[in-house]
């Protein structure tokens, strides 16, 4: 970590140094969304706007609210026994950003709240462009605290304090490729489970009892990755991606992605996208203790298992014509975009139908999710 | 040892950034594919944001999903 | 922690000082070039010895260079009558597009089409857009990388001083 410091002043002196010539911000917008995801016995759904202004040539701010209204009866809800719930998670964040020659540098404070957890971040980045704009080096620096809660103790309270460094590269190879490398380290403190969720061990009578998870309370996360981006001759766009991840947690995972964009008939844009992701389990993971207490860390929660998640998504992006709006009107589009995601875990088994007892422990069917989730949003450029 | 040796690395990144000068390959006025807003690599910013969040919830894995640059260079 | 908030303290200093430099001053002559223009006929930069010329490299994908036009297109109007002429050289390989631009924002001014970088090259062009301004004698006189809002001020202000060379 303190490496990473050290790496991050000394860039910002190469970024200081380079001959000041302009970039530019980019334009005023207002963006309205609808998004809605569906599956697992979940909906989450809800509005995203977000508005843009420029003040000058070197200032801009933008301002976002974000809404998940959940509704769920996921498999954790219902094998905890607990019926369907519904929430609401509100977010806002302001950004502001400052240009000053070729360097951008940003400021942006969010702000997540929902009954049970409220999260407070602030970001700082610098962005630079450099040798002849074909190369963009950026660094980021977040910090973060979130407040924790449980609806079903009062009395439970907890925090995590979060803090997040990021680098990246993006290189113009040719004139038809593009590539971006990124570099992010999260390390976080505090209370990191799920206060809802609960691990099993097999128990004397040989069918499983509940009992707590015990999560580590640090976990420092590495993660890099690169993309490419090919301009093909006939007007249409491919990009490729890789991620590697890994954290102190055991946790080894490998995400791969490739989408398609192909303009047709002046006006529209579609795409089409696969996305591939694999995770090993934290190390502390299983679906069945062999019994209560049997290591220091114990975990049951499903998004830390083995799983595989291929995700396959389609798009569509109208432009519409100038003429409908006006003189203060410079750009609109009305874009669709919606995915299907399945999910495998390889070692998490579906318990709804199998209550201690019904079962032999450890042969329940693995669990597998199926969920679609869509964005609809209008984008208007003044 | 450490510090000396990050003096002289911050002067070499110096150096080659300010002394000499790489001359860019693509040149501004080749950037018409790049300056295509299909070739954005951020995305529009709700979206990109959304399906981030998406994953992060469902996975374990979290970070280096961003990226800034490409486009027209322009001024 | 002593060592990055000192440095860091150093940088962000360091980066607000460096001073942008737009507007340059280069010598010698311009050089010579012949282009197809919109209108038809070629076009080439000898026509305009005696004039102040202005050679604006553009592009229709480039967002400052079509902010830029409209004041391009004030300047060329208002200066004409005093042997002045703007000269639009536009650098895709493929002038569909600016062409298409043209007919929705037009422009009295010569467009040349500069489909093989011929002329981009000459002129070193480092940043789009840019622009050069030539005087009576044909000798380059300054260029200006890039286009911000408020630039017209200084092209007033150096054409006003060339012409009256």
């Amino acid at each position: 970590m303190h490496a990473l410091k050290r790496f991050a002043a000394l860039a910002l002196l190469a970024i200081g140094a380079t001959g000041a010539r302009a970039a530019v911000l980019a334009e005023d917008r207002a963006d309205m969304m609808y998004h809605r995801y569906q599956g697992g016995g979940i909906t989450v759904q809800g509005p995203s706007v977000l508005v843009r202004k420029k003040f000058g040539e070197s200032l801009a701010a933008t301002a976002n609210y974000y809404v998940d209204n959940i509704s769920s009866a996921s498999i954790d809800v219902v094998v905890s026994g607990a019926s369907r719930y519904a929430e609401r998670r509100e977010q806002k964040s302001l950004a502001l950003e400052y240009l000053r020659g070729k360097t951008t540098y940003s400021a942006s404070y969010t702000n997540s709240k929902e009954n049970d957890y409220k999260a407070d971040t602030y970001s700082l980045s610098v962005s630079q462009d450099m040798f002849g704009d074909l190369t963009t080096v950026s660094f980021g620096y977040s910090q973060g605290l979130d407040k924790i809660g449980s609806s079903v103790d009062p009395t439970f309270k907890d925090e995590i304090k979060r803090r997040d460094y990021r680098v990246g590269v993006t290189q113009v190879l040719t004139r038809d490729l593009l590539s971006s490398f990124n570099y992010e380290a999260v390390t976080e403190q505090g209370y990191l489970q799920n206060p809802y969720r609960f691990m099993r061990f097999l128990n004397a009578s040989g069918s499983y009892s509940r009992g707590p998870e015990v999560f580590p309370r640090t976990r420092t996360s590495n993660a890099g990755s690169v993309m490419l981006k090919y301009y093909l001759p006939w007007r249409a766009a491919l990009q490729g991606n890789y991620r590697f991840y890994t954290d102190t947690w055991g946790i080894i995972a490998h995400t791969a992605g490739i989408e398609y964009t192909h303009p047709l008939w002046n006006r529209w844009i579609f795409s089409g996208s696969y996305r591939y992701y694999t995770q090993t389990g934290s190390d502390f993971w299983s679906d069945l203790f062999p019994r209560a207490g049997y290591q220091n860390f114990m975990a049951r929660d499903k998004e830390n298992s083995p799983l595989v998640t291929q995700t396959i998504g389609l798009g569509a992006s109208y432009e519409f014509p100038i003429e409908w709006a006006g003189s203060w009107l410079k750009k609109g589009s009305a874009n669709l975009h919606i995915n299907h995601m399945m999910v495998d875990y390889s070692k998490f088994r579906d318990l709804r139908a199998f209550p201690p007892g019904t079962a032999t422990p450890g042969t329940e069917p693995l669990y597998a999710l199926d969920a679609n989730f869509l964005t609809f949003y209008l984008s208007l450029w003044f | 040892m450490r510090k000396p040796l990050l003096i002289l690395g911050a002067a070499a990144l110096l150096a080659a950034t300010a002394c000499a000068p790489i001359e860019p390959w693509v040149k501004p006025y080749e950037r018409e594919h790049l300056a295509d807003p299909i070739m954005s690599i951020q995305g529009d910013a709700v979206s990109a944001s959304y399906l981030d969040h998406v994953f992060e919830v469902r996975e374990g894995a979290r970070g280096a999903t961003g990226g800034a640059g490409g486009g027209c260079g322009c001024s | 922690m002593n060592f990055p908030t000192k440095t860091l303290r150093a940088l962000l200093v360091g980066a607000f000082l460096a001073t942008p430099a737009l507007a340059v001053a280069p010598a010698g002559p311009a050089p010579a070039f012949q282009l197809a223009s919109m209108a038809g006929k070629p076009v080439s930069l000898d026509q305009y010895k005696g004039q102040v010329v202005m050679i604006n490299f553009w592009a229709s994908w480039c967002g400052p260079c079509r902010e830029e036009m409209p004041i391009l297109e004030k300047l060329h109007a208002k200066y004409k009558p005093m042997g002045f002429t703007m000269i639009g050289v536009n650098v895709e390989p493929d002038s569909a597009e600016a062409a298409k631009w043209l007919k929705a924002t037009p422009v009295t001014f010569p467009i040349l089409f500069d489909t093989k970088s011929e002329v981009s090259k000459l002129y070193s062009v480092a940043s789009m857009p840019s622009t050069v301004i030539i005087d009576r004698k044909g000798n380059l006189r300054w260029l200006h990388r890039g286009y911000k809002a408020g630039d017209e001020n200084e092209y007033l202000n150096q054409i006003r001083a060339l012409v009256r060379e």
